[in-house]
């Protein structure tokens, strides 16, 4: 059905400019037009970064851009992956954090190449998958419950502090659900890459009841509002969005192992908007966002980066399809089970 | 054909510079082609190695554990695939025959049982393909089971390391070329150059010059310069034969002539009988047509001969009109002919002096000779508007039909009859005119005699 209202879409540019009719028969976490209804040119972002945290990067690239509109689709980083391989020539643009999933679309032949874009070559692959952000993965700590006991700085501080401390943090401890989440699955991966302490800390955080979360939001939120009090491997970025609730939270990058995120874009090798879903691209790669007015948070982009984080960044190689390989995802998860659901 | 021409059939400079720059260019190109072939293979090996590696490492990690196959492939495997152009990475594995993970549609080839990786290049997902398939064999207790891993690279990497390599062969051998091309043409002047010098050497020597060539030539060339040695020790010999030739003959005819004109002279003083008088007046006349024909036989032979080998000097030809009216000036009276000389004081022209004054005693001669009694010759010699020397008479003048062949030798107008000549006359001043670079011309006087002028 999606395919047949594509194709029709296709074939009537003008007809479809009422209003997006593409993906309405998937559920979405939020779904929002920018722009003006009536343009004739429109183009359908998938992605799997908040709305509010996106909005004004789009509404920044509109202005400048007014005769497009955007369809901003929003969905967890697996299901971003998921839903773009199924239906690749309905997507123009693909924002993910998960980028082992984005190379691995890129992988496939479903990215379209655009040679003409200067990017640093750390921050793209195969000049198709280019990282934007830079945005590192922290212990989020709630302040209230941290007023009496250290932070934990490094993972093994934080073991230390949920072995001697277990009642105060039996079932506020807060992570992604690996399983469900791809960003969680790659900050996982990386994180068991990096140091054996990984592991220590799942089996410790498992014995304390740990909740685990599908997505950024919802756990930013419990650890908001108390429901728990630490939450682990989440984006800073996000949290850092969060003004409302800046003076209750605490955001720690971890000093022994820390792993930065790009938040990648990729345009569809089957779109049809080639032309607007690459100025869009542009817009992301070259920052242009970011030296907007600081008052509403915007992600941190790959040209201001504030520490030396080059060494933590997970790296945009092969390498990083090896994790989605079927026996050694379902080895990883056996092994993340039994460690934290206990 | 005249002598300075020569009959041309290719340059050797050309052959040698050919054959040179077509070998080099031969050369150059098989330099380029085993180059980028060895290049190629080279690239090709590193990308299979990297790839058997790879797929070792995967087969490696394989192991048995609750009968089940767990591959927990190193994060290294695909680690090491990274390239500059960011290839793209297929694999696959299977477990007897069965696809396990990866790519599924990734066939593998048949071949690939036994334990020896298999390389082939084919295309997946449309794009061309490095291929690289091995399998292992996991015993366990009671059964065996082989794990075949597959990894398959595009070749966008490849490509670039050849095309660079390509250009910098091509960059190489057009250097190799261009400086090879430059010896060739270094090598040909020099291998010609001896022969251009040779050439130099023997067309700037003077008229008399001779002298066999001294200067070292290469041996190649050394059959050349003896031939060409002892063809002129051949002409120095034989010129210098005839120098002495015509000198001995001018010396060995004219006095025994005059000798026996002074016996005739005398004994015709001494003969009283008319018939006998008539006689030897025939006799003397005879004896001197025939000294006269003589010494214009060897003028004409002297100048032929000095024609190539003039020597120039400054030379004055009212000087030299003036010594020959003087000397010709009793016979003239005896005729009742005046010689009158005109024109500037002095006109000195660059030139063969006894050439030039045998030219002009020929034309005063003739002048002579032509004169009706009582009449005159004038000579009048001017310097502009370029030096010349014009002799007049007032005899019966050319035939105009004539006047084109006049000068040939032995060739006497048709108004010549019954005057003493050999024909040489004109021949004479018009080859000396020729070797002085002038020109001789004949026309009629509007007096209706003849009009001869010598130009230098």
């Amino acid at each position: 059905m999606r395919h047949l209202v594509f194709i029709v879409l296709c074939l009537c540019p003008f007809l479809a400019s009422g209003g997006p009719s593409t993906n309405s028969s998937l559920e979405w976490e939020d779904r929002k037009l920018f722009g003006n209804t009536s343009n004739s040119q429109a183009i359908t972002v998938l992605s799997s970064t908040d709305t509010s945290v996106f909005a004004p990067i789009i509404e920044s690239f509109l202005s400048d851009n007014p005769e497009l509109t955007i369809e901003y689709l929003v969905a967890g980083s697996a299901e971003v992956y998921q839903r773009f391989r199924q239906s690749p020539s309905s997507y123009d643009v693909v924002i993910s954090s998960a980028m082992d999933l984005q190379l691995k679309l890129v992988n496939d032949g479903l990215a379209y190449r655009i040679n003409d874009i200067q990017h640093p070559d750390w921050a793209q692959w195969r000049q198709s998958l280019f990282g934007f952000t830079l945005e590192p993965a922290s212990i989020v700590v709630n302040k209230l419950a941290f007023a009496t006991l250290p932070e934990a700085r490094s993972r093994q501080a934080m073991i230390e502090l949920l072995r001697t401390n277990p009642d105060s943090f039996r079932g506020k401890i807060g992570t992604y659900d690996v399983r469900q989440s791809g960003l969680g699955y790659l900050f996982a991966t990386q994180d068991s890459r990096a140091s054996e302490t990984y592991w220590r800390l799942m089996e410790i955080m498992g014995s304390l009841e740990t909740r685990l979360y599908c997505c950024s939001g919802e756990m930013i939120e419990d650890l908001a509002n108390g429901e728990i009090v630490i939450a682990y491997n989440v984006l800073g970025s996000y949290a850092n969005a969060r003004t409302d609730i800046a003076d209750k939270i605490d955001i720690i990058l971890p000093s022994d192992f820390p792993n930065t995120m790009m938040r990648t874009v990729l345009v569809a090798r089957k779109s049809q908007q080639h032309r607007s879903a690459t100025s869009f691209l542009r817009y992301l790669t070259s920052a242009g966002w970011d030296d907007s007015d600081s008052d509403k948070p915007s992600l941190p982009s790959i040209k201001d980066d504030p520490i030396d984080t080059q060494q933590s960044i997970i790296q945009l190689e092969p390498g990083l399809m090896i994790f989605l390989d079927k026996l050694k995802r379902r080895t990883f998860i056996k092994e993340w089970e039994s460690a934290i659901i206990q | 054909m005249k002598s300075s021409e020569v009959q041309i059939a290719g340059s050797l400079r050309r052959r040698l510079a050919v054959t040179l720059i077509g070998g080099m260019t031969i050369l150059t190109l098989l330099l380029f082609f085993v180059v980028r072939n060895y290049a190629a293979q080279i690239a090709q090996q590193s990308q299979d190695s990297i790839l058997s590696a790879s797929v070792t490492s995967i087969l490696d990690a394989a192991t048995m554990r609750d009968g089940e196959v767990q591959i927990d492939i190193p994060y290294a495997s695909f680690s090491m695939l990274g390239t500059n152009t960011d290839d793209r990475v297929f694999y696959v594995i299977y477990q007897d025959g069965v696809a396990l993970s990866g790519y599924e549609e990734l066939s593998i080839p048949k071949a690939s049982i036994d334990e020896t990786s298999v390389l082939q290049s084919t295309t997946f997902m449309e794009v061309p393909v490095r291929q690289v398939t091995a399998s292992r064999v996991l015993a366990g207790a009671d059964f065996r089971t082989r794990i075949t891993a597959s990894i398959a690279q595009t070749q966008d990497n490849l490509s670039g390391t050849l095309a660079r390599i390509s250009r910098n062969a091509a960059i190489f051998g057009a250097g190799f070329f261009s400086l090879a091309v430059l010896l060739s043409i270094l090598a040909t002047s020099t291998t010609i150059g001896p022969l251009k010098r040779l050439a130099d050497s023997i067309a700037r020597r003077g008229p008399q010059d001779l002298s066999p060539v001294e200067k070292p030539v290469p041996s190649e060339m050394a059959p050349l310069v003896s031939s060409l040695n002892h063809l002129m020790h051949r002409l120095d010999k034989s010129m210098t034969q005839s120098e002495d030739f015509i000198a001995e003959a001018a010396h060995r005819v004219r006095t025994p002539i005059a000798t026996v004109r002074s016996h005739a002279e005398m004994t015709l003083q001494r003969v009283d009988k008319e018939e006998n008088r008539q006689a030897l007046r025939s006799m003397i006349r005879a004896i001197d047509e025939t000294s006269r024909a003589a010494g214009q036989l060897l003028d004409h032979a002297m100048i032929a001969f000095r024609a190539h080998q003039l020597e120039f000097e400054a030379v004055d030809l009212v000087e030299i009109s003036r010594e020959i009216v003087l000397r010709m000036t009793p016979i003239a009276e005896m005729k009742d002919i005046e010689l009158q000389l005109s024109g500037e004081s002095s006109v000195i022209v660059s030139g063969d002096s006894i050439l030039i004054q045998n030219a002009v005693r020929n034309l005063v001669d003739n002048a002579f000779k032509y004169s009706p009694a009582d009449s005159n010759i004038e000579i009048e010699v001017q310097s502009r508007p370029s030096p010349y020397l014009k002799v007049v008479d007032y005899g019966p003048g050319f035939l105009q039909a004539e006047i084109e062949t006049l000068t040939d030798r032995f060739t006497r107008g048709v108004n010549a009859e019954g005057t003493i000549g050999s024909g040489l006359g004109l021949t004479i001043a018009r080859d000396v005119a020729a070797a002085h670079n002038g020109k001789l011309v004949i026309e009629n006087h509007h007096s209706g005699g003849a009009c001869v002028i010598l130009y230098l």
